[in-house]
């Protein structure tokens, strides 16, 4: 019974990972992407109206990292122990955007002098801006892969810290950048109106682009990063499951262009751009797996001991899903158009 | 850098991470509960000055809990960045217990804290009410979690060693999570936040009363109930936080009495022994100098009996002794302040009586002195216990030398150096903007209800009256 329950509980426990990395690539990822996109809008009302369409919600958003970070240290211990290291640097960037970021929610609408709001407003976009990145890095530094020695089961890192320092992960830290900005540009257009809606209409154009010439570029050059990743894409079954995902991807860009076009529709820009993103996270997951550290350790490996496994996943059952509801419903409260006059501060 | 090693800096980097988030949770912890009573209070006697205060400490809060939020962030990913190997070795106990933290506790807070802060013109009044008993509960709910992982930090139970990784793997995960030191601790840090919180509203009333005593003027209502409401949990919580303090040394004594003996500076183990009011331990030549004693009062307080045997350092080899001095000191800080509390507490319920509570400036200028001292004592209580279980990070069973990750002294220097100056900046920030709300009197609202059309809530409750931008 053991035996089975170590085999297939890390395997539940690495989706249940996936979903929850997922959740909050997506979530924090417009609420990043209005921190980016501060860049753009210079108006200091307009400004207030993007940050009040996340705040209610932004703290909710951050959780599922916090979740991500608390359930890998609790379920794959191995793979918290040796990637945390590995990524020091850029972990230690975004944990310091992030703060900045995070506490200009309330500094930036207290400030009276210009050069508060000037600092406040500067935190905010260029702390998203860096945490959005540094994600990047991090996501492409592990698609590389980290140097790992195995001793008697114990696991260390055995690189250099600046190993994340290379074109690939320094690309797709562009990459995570310019896609949270096209999540958080079509948010926009979901929960503004008038001018500021254009704006992000227009935006949302050239973001889309971009967006797609870096998916090509990443599909590109992943494979030739490691043979076994070059195996996974071409080689039968694989290639079939793996086919079907470049069509999707046309067929969600198109629409996404068809939806930014109408101006009628408000909605179906982010929903596209959620199913890109879905379709870019699940060929990831495709690309590393069964690995949770490449190219050494995995899931398996990885693992905590199935009494702490399953002592997790007794909880995870039914709190999940509460969460999930309640969560929902706090999007449900605060939905409709955020126009000026509704201040939440 | 000074010829500091990698481990002296990672510790040095938890002690300053931690000891700066710390603060924030317990205000946390303490202003939710507060809120939930001003709120609750509200409905239920419709007296306005209760909505008042309870937007007044709404301001207060959001600055607090985001301020926690992220300084908490960090410390999730320093386990493993810093401390590796303790991650690899205790993740498997500790792991699933702060990812039930987070599920049971910290998506709750986050989930509802919006409703709390900007939802009342948009759903009912039950269920913002609801919303902010669920706030407080999240908070007081990652208070279990996180004092059961580092109860068991410090008194482990339940676990198996596995030999071939040295890994702690879980046996008895009621055992675990009831290790016996947890009650103790739990009812000592959670009567420590209604502390804290207590001290800071009291600081704020005093300031307002003074204020208003310059400029010849009564102090509003609202000031006198919360001063009102401040005294009665200092009169009430500071004795119980006494005998809850009382009760942890015992079971101190009983798992930890290296501890205990670091904290007392006591070298010889004796029966018949004599508190040390003051003295400064030395760990060199193995003596308190300048010792000032009272003679027995170390058993009857540690034992509860005259002649109760109390552990001397001498009793453990060098290597595994606590840095007393540093625990001397900061427990007899924490113990001073409790007992000024206390004191504090019953001349304020000698002036309710006589009916001077709100006129006598004495009490209101040491007041506003006292404003920190719930956290300064908080900080200085965990300080005991943090550095009271040194050299282990699992007592007894895992040196902290074995926990810290490969990593090198640069990456240390580097996120330390990172750590101050974003720290510095945002808690002199934090600071300022809580003093600018502080220095604002709370008062009655004196925008009528909204002009504007009434909102449907999220169900179909309708809002007859609600002040327009109430959470500004």
């Amino acid at each position: 019974m053991m035996e089975t329950a170590s085999s297939w509980l890390p395997v539940v426990w690495a989706v249940l990972a996936a979903t929850a990395i997922f959740i909050y690539v997506i979530l924090d990822g417009f609420d990043l992407g209005i921190g980016i996109l501060f860049l753009k809008e210079r108006d200091h009302e307009n400004r207030s109206v993007m940050m009040n369409t996340i705040a209610p919600v932004w703290d909710g958003n951050e959780t599922w990292m916090i979740f991500g970070g608390a359930a890998l240290y609790g379920v794959f211990p191995v793979a918290y122990g040796t990637i945390l290291p590995a990524l020091y640097l850029p972990l230690l960037f975004m944990m310091l955007a992030l703060i900045l970021r995070g506490v200009s929610f309330e500094f930036r609408f207290k400030m009276t002098s210009p050069f508060g709001r000037f600092f406040w407003d500067t935190a905010f976009c260029g702390g998203s801006f860096v945490a959005a990145f540094m994600q990047g890095i991090i996501l492409g530094t592990l698609i590389q892969g980290i140097p790992i020695k195995n001793e008697n089961n114990t696991f260390t890192f055995i690189g250099t810290s600046l190993d994340w320092l290379t074109p690939f992960a320094l690309f797709c830290g562009l990459a995570v950048a310019i896609g949270y900005s096209l999540l958080g540009a079509t948010w926009l257009i979901m929960r503004c109106e008038g001018a500021l809606q254009e704006t992000m209409r227009r935006a949302a154009y050239g973001l889309g682009a971009l967006t797609l010439l870096a998916i090509a570029i990443i599909s590109v050059w992943t494979p030739q990063l490691h043979a076994t990743y070059m195996q996974r894409w071409f080689e039968w079954p694989q290639i079939a499951l793996v086919a079907p995902v470049p069509v999707a991807v046309v067929i969600v860009s198109l629409t996404l262009f068809l939806g930014l076009r109408n101006k009628n529709s408000e909605i179906l820009p982010f929903v596209a751009t959620l199913l890109l993103f879905f379709l870019c996270f699940s060929g990831l997951g495709i690309n590393i797996w069964p690995y949770i550290v490449p190219p050494s350790i995995t899931i398996w490996m990885a693992s905590s001991p199935p009494a702490s496994q399953a002592f997790l996943l007794c909880g995870a059952m039914f709190l999940l899903p509460a969460i999930s509801a309640y969560n929902i419903y706090s999007y449900y409260v605060f939905r409709g158009k955020v126009t000026a006059d509704h201040h939440y501060h | 850098m000074f010829g500091l090693t990698a481990l002296f800096l990672a510790r040095f980097q938890f002690a300053f991470t931690v000891g700066f988030h710390i603060v924030f949770p317990a205000f946390s912890i303490g202003l939710a509960a507060y809120l939930a009573v001003l709120e609750g209070l509200w409905l239920k006697t419709g007296r306005s000055a209760y909505l008042d205060l309870f937007k007044y400490w709404l301001k207060i809060f959001s600055i607090v809990f985001g301020m926690g939020v992220v300084s908490g962030l960090v410390m999730s990913y320093e386990f493993g960045t810093n401390w590796s190997q303790f991650s690899q070795k205790a993740g498997p106990i500790l792991g699933p217990m702060l990812a039930y933290e987070v599920m049971t506790a910290f998506f709750l807070e986050a989930g509802f804290l919006g409703v709390m802060m900007f939802g009342l013109n948009r759903v009912g009044k039950g269920l913002h009410f609801a919303s902010t008993c669920l706030v407080s509960i999240g908070t007081l709910i990652s208070m279990t979690w996180i004092l059961a992982s580092n109860s068991w930090m410090q008194t482990p139970r339940g676990y198996i060693i596995d030999k071939a990784t040295g890994r702690f793997l879980p046996g008895d995960w009621l055992q675990i999570i009831f290790n016996p030191s947890f009650p103790y601790r739990l009812v000592h840090m959670g009567l420590a936040a209604f502390l804290s919180v207590a001290f800071v509203v009291a600081g704020v009333a005093s300031w307002h009363f003074l204020k208003a005593r310059r400029e010849g003027r009564q102090a509003s209502e609202q000031v006198r109930l919360m001063f009102s409401m401040a005294m009665w949990m200092a009169a009430i919580v500071s004795p119980i936080q006494f005998i809850a303090g009382d009760t942890q040394g015992l079971n101190t004594l009983e798992y930890q009495p290296a501890k205990v003996a670091a904290m007392e500076g006591d070298w010889e183990s004796e029966g018949r022994a004599p508190e040390i009011l003051f003295g400064i331990p030395d760990m060199e030549h193995e003596t308190t100098h300048y010792k000032v004693q009272i003679p027995f009062l170390g058993s009857l307080i540690l034992t509860h009996s005259l002649d109760g045997k109390v552990p001397g350092l001498k009793d453990y080899p060098k290597d595994i002794r606590p840095y007393s001095p540093l625990l001397f000191f900061s427990f007899r800080i924490m113990v001073a302040l409790g007992c000024l509390m206390i004191l504090v507490g019953l001349w304020s319920l000698w002036l309710r009586w006589r009916g001077h509570l709100y006129t006598n400036t004495l009490l209101q200028r040491l007041l506003i002195l006292m404003a920190p001292s719930g956290f300064v004592a908080l900080l200085c209580g965990w300080t005991t216990t943090e550095v009271g279980r040194q050299p282990y990070t699992v007592y007894g069973l895992l040196k902290t030398a074995d926990s810290v990750s490969p990593i090198s002294l640069p990456n240390l220097e580097t996120s330390m150096t990172a750590f101050v100056i974003v720290y510095f900046i945002i808690f002199t920030a934090g600071i300022v903007v809580l003093l600018r709300s502080f220095a604002q009197e709370p008062h009655s609202n004196e925008e009528g209800p909204s002009e504007h059309e009434p909102q449907m809530a999220a169900g179909t409750t309708q809002i007859s009256h609600h002040p327009h931008h109430w959470a500004e």
